[in-house]
């Protein structure tokens, strides 16, 4: 499955770690949920990366206490049509600031990349190989947005403010990136 | 009418060619069609009985003159020469093909039109007064704020795959046109003792297999804190919302299982932690929005001018829409003026292009370009001088817009039925359709009084049976169509659903189970003033059912 973090199909450095199996020392690793809260004082004194897949039915911000020490969150989406995960990555980068690797995984689409990276996702399992190739098209469907999000992209909002302070049209304008 | 600016042209442009390459990449099997249906519902587009129906957007229900004659080609040249106006201020075209769809889309996109978000599971069209603007009993014209939710809530990255649809009506009126009590969110601008305007927000209503009425969980709500507490009940919705079932998953199941109370509780907490963040909006920005509101350049006219008094008794047929279809305005010397979709024998809804053109050009002529668009499926011509109403009325009668029929008993609401729909078990637009025709006596309507027939040709309730004054629902049983009454519903200040009068009926029979129900009340009321509604609320619906069933 092609990973894309930050707009290119990098390789991907962790490693998943599947319920109880061993943590392999000095590597990035990824490991579920349960096992993290579990022994979340012992995976997060290694000098390793330690990430964890979040589940989307549960309250993100149990994980508040621990977020300095993530390097990665994953959140799932176990089909296109379920929205949840947004909500959580909204609250992690907004509410709680995480600002490490945020990534969605499951059923991920070209079509929602741009959600996605609206949310606050900086990296993406792709279910398709097309897709992931496509990532830059994909994104940059859209110049404008209705809505500040955590990607700090500039909104429609803004633009129309300075547009009336310079006392003109808006001029069709790169946007900050 | 709102202005599109270049941002709001730039982003329709973009969505046209996202759903084209998505349509390209369908056409050529790249995409499944399990994949692709997300995809197309969310720019309206479903797949029906006989073709795929495009569903376009016609915020708050506002209409330029030019989007209507663009309607009329999108009718004429993708479609069989009709569409359809829904009870969500949406137009309907029945018999689009895949290939061409990106077209009329990009047709529609020229003149602001578009089908963003009229389907799927995100929220749909901001809904309000159809009369917004122009009535004499509004503090403020609520375009503007459904215009700032609707902004904000286009293609939202938080929102766009919610649990279920999510529909929002807003009304800032005294009388309540706009059904909010029946939506998910419904808001009513109102002043406070203070004398500020806000809005009582009211949240889980629906209708559906499971209907409720919305509940008040913030009785005043300041303008500027508007945005995030949508955020914070969308947020806690799209979090704890039932997804296993899809019967389960709008929010009044989630408002009811938590108790009202419990919700308010949770999105109070939520609100807390955001009201005074980025989404508290900015004077400015507000400002901006409704500078884009144009209002016409209204002359200084006095009310009952000689040429609307010399006109009135000169023809029983103006006299009588005079009476039906045309209301007061706030501005003297005009005239909002209804629209009837509801010829006899018509399907409740339904223009063709020819009409839509008509429309348009008398809209120019007598409405500074304007036209509205109804929850109850008519039209509306919102500024109209009183002295051309004789006029417009010979034009519209000449096209068949003038049924005086607003608001009485042939004024049917349905849904499209068995006829397009692929979830409908029964018809629902011949029985609209014979119904009109049993009262196709004007003098026997007027005497009748409001009377609001609602039809859903099955459980999903797109034509608002629970709350007609009679409420028609079909149903199916063991592959026969059969049809259950309810009296009493209402969607207004006072929304109630109706009861449910005896067992369901056969198809043959609706027609004489309203002509019964009509009959009993034209006996049970104590004078001709005493509506339906207030006859059934006074006698209860014992008198109904004994005559409905006393023969069958």
């Amino acid at each position: 499955m092609p990973l894309v973090r930050r707009g290119r199909v990098v390789e991907d450095r962790y490693v998943r770690v599947v319920d109880d199996a061993p943590v392999p020392d000095g590597a990035a690793v990824i490991v579920p949920a349960a096992r993290f809260m579990a022994d979340a004082a012992e995976l997060t004194s290694r000098e390793a990366p330690i990430g964890l897949i979040w589940p989307n039915d549960r309250n993100a911000g149990e994980l508040a206490p621990w977020l300095d020490r993530l390097a990665l969150i994953a959140l799932t989406f176990p089909n296109f049509r379920d929205g949840r995960a947004y909500s959580q990555a909204r609250q992690l980068r907004e509410r709680y600031g995480f600002r490490r690797e945020l990534r969605a995984t499951g059923e991920i689409l070209r079509d929602q990349f741009l959600f996605l990276t609206r949310a606050g996702f900086d990296s993406l399992e792709v279910k398709k190989a097309a897709d992931a190739a496509a990532f830059a098209e994909a994104i940059g469907r859209y110049s404008v947005f209705y809505q500040q999000s955590a990607n700090g992209w500039a909104l429609v909002q803004r633009r129309r403010l300075l547009r009336s302070a310079a006392g003109g049209e808006c001029i069709a304008t790169e946007l900050a990136r | 009418m709102y202005l599109y600016d270049e941002l709001d042209r730039t982003l329709v442009a973009e969505r046209v060619a996202e759903f084209r390459d998505q349509v390209a990449r369908r056409l050529s099997g790249e995409l499944t069609e399990e994949e692709f249906k997300p995809l197309r519902l969310m720019n309206g587009v479903y797949l029906q009985l006989h073709a795929y129906m495009l569903r376009i957007a016609i915020p708050y229900g506002t209409l330029s003159s030019a989007q209507m004659r663009m309607l009329a080609h999108v009718a004429r040249r993708y479609d069989r020469n009709f569409g359809h106006f829904t009870t969500r201020q949406n137009i309907q075209f029945n018999w689009i093909k895949l290939e061409e769809l990106p077209q009329a889309m990009a047709d529609l996109a020229s003149v602001g039109l578009h089908g963003m978000q009229t389907s799927g599971n995100c929220v749909r069209n901001i809904t309000t007064d159809q009369w917004a603007g122009v009535a004499p009993d509004e503090i403020e014209d609520p375009r503007i704020w459904a215009e700032v939710l609707r902004q904000h809530l286009t293609m939202h990255p938080e929102f766009s795959f919610l649990p279920r649809k999510f529909k929002i009506a807003l009304t800032a009126a005294a009388h309540d046109r706009a059904a909010v009590k029946v939506h998910d969110v419904g808001l009513r601008l109102h002043r406070n003792g203070a004398g500020e305007t806000g809005f009582e927000v009211m949240v889980g209503g629906g209708l559906g297999r499971t209907p409720f009425i919305a509940k008040t969980i913030k009785p005043f709500l300041a303008k500027r804190d508007l945005l995030s507490y949508v955020e914070a009940i969308l947020r806690v919705y799209n979090s704890f919302g039932r997804r296993d079932n899809i019967y389960k998953a709008r929010i009044k199941i989630l408002v009811h299982d938590l108790g009202a109370e419990a919700f308010a509780k949770e999105v109070e907490v939520e609100w807390r932690q955001i009201k005074d963040g980025p989404l508290a909006l900015d004077p400015a920005v507000v400002d901006d929005i409704a500078a884009r509101f144009r209002y016409p350049a209204y002359e200084r006219l006095e009310d009952s001018p000689p040429a609307l008094a010399a006109a009135r008794g000169s023809d029983r047929g103006f006299d009588a829409w005079l009476a039906n279809s045309v209301a007061n305005h706030k501005v003297d010397g005009y005239a909002i003026v209804t629209l009837s979709l509801k010829p006899e024998g018509g399907p409740p809804g339904d223009a063709t292009a020819e009409q839509m053109e008509a429309i348009a050009d008398l809209a120019d002529r007598y409405s500074f370009g304007e036209i509205r668009v109804g929850h109850e499926q008519n039209l509306v011509l919102p500024h109209v001088a009183q002295r051309d109403l004789a006029r417009l009325w010979r034009a519209l009668d000449a096209s068949g817009l003038a049924t005086p029929n607003v608001g009485l008993v042939s004024d049917i609401i349905s849904c499209p039925g068995l006829d397009y729909c692929s979830l409908a078990n029964t018809r629902s637009i011949p029985v609209a359709q014979e119904i009109s025709r049993r009262f196709r006596d004007r003098d026997l309507a007027r005497d009748l009084g409001p009377l609001h027939i609602n039809i859903s040709g099955c459980i999903n309730a797109c034509g608002h049976h629970h709350v007609g004054h009679i409420g028609i629902l079909g149903v199916e049983k063991n592959n026969e169509e059969f049809f259950q009454i309810t009296i009493g519903g209402r969607a207004d200040e006072d929304a109630a659903l109706g009861t449910l009068i005896g067992p369901a009926v056969r198809y043959a029979d609706v027609a004489d189970v309203v002509e019964d129900i009509v009959a009993t009340y034209l006996e049970l009321r104590e004078d001709p003033q005493e509506s339906f509604l207030h006859t059934v609320d006074r006698t209860g619906i014992e008198p109904f059912r004994e005559r409905v069933y006393a023969t069958r």
